[in-house]
């Protein structure tokens, strides 16, 4: 079977909903992603950020809507998207190296039973370098710093050699020099035509990191290009209220002001 | 020794084998306490199964018992699902549930059978060597060796087929169903194997015991490795020194053989605790004394720097200083002085502390970090 990438959206969900305990948590979400953009996701707590995209990789089942990836559902494009879970989402205790961590992105590709050899190891090495880490390959990971640990994280995405990149919070809780080799990282993933989707908090940064964002409150408040979308007026409906003027685009940015 | 006493020492190495293999996955997934549930569980598999069949000796059993492991499993997780109890007390509602359905089936249905409750918890592993297996009339050794032996083989050929799958799923399930591996297969498969471990066990050291052998000697070889191959491998061979151990303990106190094989897996547990090289709890102790020292010493040497050539040096060198200026008692400063002195880091001239050249690197190295 040929993998599609010829469709112009990345990925498209339309009319998701998912509820937990009759909750809802996304209520009739719609996500366009197009190919080669940077898109950052931003809400709220509890707006359901880590739900959509764990929506779109098939780990739960919406209550109603569908996710395609290029054109497809996901179950047929596995190998065109790469995850990158939240940091705290593992224990970082478990008995083995940077490097195992990196290598286990190489399983999709393996399947079953098969193991990773001489090649897959290399790859990650490769992959390892590319965000810096070449040094730690054989540290622990309980021993890794938290910036260390979230790019060991991307390395295994990048060694997934996918077209989309789903990151949940890349930034959470690193140090200047992770912030700063994420996004360059980021950078050479557009320019070589790849997607990328990451929950993102820090608002102050979006127009400097991102090109599209979707703005999310269960429902999704709005979605595009940043110049378009992430204004005061917009980020005031996402966040109810609550917080003004938080470096959105509109009436200026009002970067002195946090949420 | 003679040929029974060789029998229960086999099957007790082949035991503590097989359960140390899934019980280093169960400990890396938090699931320890999920081994003692199952291994209660199991018997009302085996009863029923022993109601079907009328034999004790059936495979069935085995089977019956490995589907209310699974069972176990599935409830404890159902239970938890509901989100109104917490997973730890689930298993703790599941198991003493289908452990007295067992229990009662067993008394009231069954008191004529050889399967009595005491046998259950406690198991005897010393009359393993009594039931043979020997088709034909040739006597091949204890039913016991042969049944764990199988279930060592299939613990061991399902570790290495799935050790990927397996390693992936308990680090990361969400990546691992993302990339299109089933997080609930692999699970299921593992609570499968610790089901049929577990009945395979219970014969030999009973159900209580079971759990000593799963958890025990992988927990010890955690702490002296932070490679999941090295884990697996330490575990057995932690495992099977403590059977043979325990059977060696056994011997000389007259006593339970299997209580005193759980005995040396916990003596073990606490050597390993205190003494392991870098993460016991003698390493640690002295490890921050050393630290203490160190960095007693260098807040000298910097502190000398800091006012070397300054109008307040003569007054901020004199050994008495120290005391107040770092809160030091008397006896801790003299030794800080002392071992300085010894290193040629400063030296003691008419009551003022002066940095040599030494000292003056070292002070600025470690003002550095």
């Amino acid at each position: 079977m040929r993998l599609r990438t010829s469709a112009t959206l990345a990925i498209e969900a339309t009319d998701l909903t998912l509820a937990y305990q009759q909750r809802p948590v996304l209520w009739d979400v719609d996500l366009e992603v197009p190919q080669g953009v940077l898109m950052a996701i931003v809400g709220p707590n509890g707006a359901g950020k880590t739900t959509l995209l764990r929506a779109v990789l098939g780990l739960l089942k919406p209550a109603a809507g569908e996710v395609r990836v290029f054109g497809r559902p996901y179950a047929e494009q596995r190998r065109l998207v790469a995850y990158v879970p939240q940091r705290g989402s593992v224990d970082w205790d478990f008995p083995t190296t940077a490097l195992d961590i990196v290598t286990m992105g190489t399983y999709g590709g393996l399947g079953w039973v098969r193991r990773p050899g001489v090649s897959e190891r290399s790859r990650a090495t490769a992959a390892l370098a590319q965000v810096g880490m070449q040094d730690y390959a054989d540290r622990q990971i309980s021993q890794l710093s938290g910036g260390q640990q979230q790019r060991v994280f991307l390395a295994r995405a990048l060694v997934q050699d996918a077209q989309i990149y789903l990151m949940d919070e890349p930034f959470q809780g690193v140090d200047a020099t992770t912030e700063r080799a994420i996004v360059d990282l980021l950078r050479t993933l557009r320019a070589d035509g790849k997607t990328v989707v990451a929950v993102h908090h820090d608002l102050q940064t979006v127009v400097d990191y991102f090109d599209q964002v979707t703005l999310l409150n269960v429902r999704r408040i709005d979605a595009g290009s940043v110049e378009d979308v992430f204004t005061d007026e917009n980020l005031r409906l996402t966040y109810g209220g609550r917080v003004a003027g938080i470096g959105g685009r509109g009436n200026g940015r009002a970067s002195d002001l946090s949420a | 020794m003679s040929a029974a006493q060789v029998d229960v020492l086999l099957v007790a190495l082949v035991v503590a084998a097989a359960c140390a293999i899934p019980g280093a996955f169960l400990i890396l997934r938090g699931m320890a306490m999920m081994s003692d549930a199952i291994s209660h569980t199991v018997l009302l598999g085996i009863v029923l199964a022993f109601f079907i069949v009328a034999d004790l000796n059936s495979p069935i059993l085995i089977l019956g018992a490995a589907l209310v492991g699974l069972l176990t499993v599935a409830l404890v997780e159902a239970v938890s699902r509901t989100g109104l109890v917490r997973e730890d007390t689930a298993i703790g509602l599941v198991f003493p549930a289908l452990f007295s359905i067992a229990v009662i089936l067993i008394s009231s249905l069954a008191g004529n059978v050889h399967l009595d409750s005491d046998a259950v918890l406690l198991g005897e592993i010393a009359f393993a060597p009594f039931n043979r297996f020997a088709p034909g009339g040739v006597d091949l050794g204890p039913i016991a060796l042969w049944v764990m032996g199988a279930i060592l083989i299939v613990n061991l050929s399902c570790t290495a087929l799935f050790f990927k799958e397996l390693k992936l799923t308990t680090f990361d399930p969400a990546l691992a169903a993302a990339l299109g591996f089933s997080p609930a297969l692999v699970h299921y498969g593992l609570m499968g194997v610790v089901s049929v471990t577990a009945v395979g066990a219970f014969d030999a050291v009973g159900s209580i015991l079971v759990v000593a052998l799963m958890i025990g000697p992988p927990a010890t070889a955690r702490l002296l490795t932070d490679r999941l191959p090295h884990m697996l491998g330490l575990g057995v061979l932690i495992g099977a020194a403590a059977a043979a151990g325990g059977y060696w303990l056994a011997r000389l106190l007259d006593a339970n053989i299997a209580g005193s094989m759980a005995t040396v897996v916990g003596i073990a547990f606490v050597l390993v605790l205190l003494l392991a090289p870098h993460r016991g709890l003698v390493a640690t102790a002295r490890r921050q004394r050393r630290q203490r020292w160190t960095f007693a010493r260098q807040m000298l040497l910097i502190h000398l720097a800091t006012h070397e050539g300054t109008p307040s040096e003569a007054d901020e060198s004199r050994p008495d200083h120290m005391q107040r200026h770092m809160r030091w008692p008397a006896a801790f400063a003299n030794r800080v002085v002392q071992t300085a002195t010894e290193r040629d880091l400063i030296t003691l001239e008419n009551d003022q502390l002066r940095l040599t050249p030494q000292g003056r690197v070292e002070a600025r190295t470690a003002a550095l970090r």
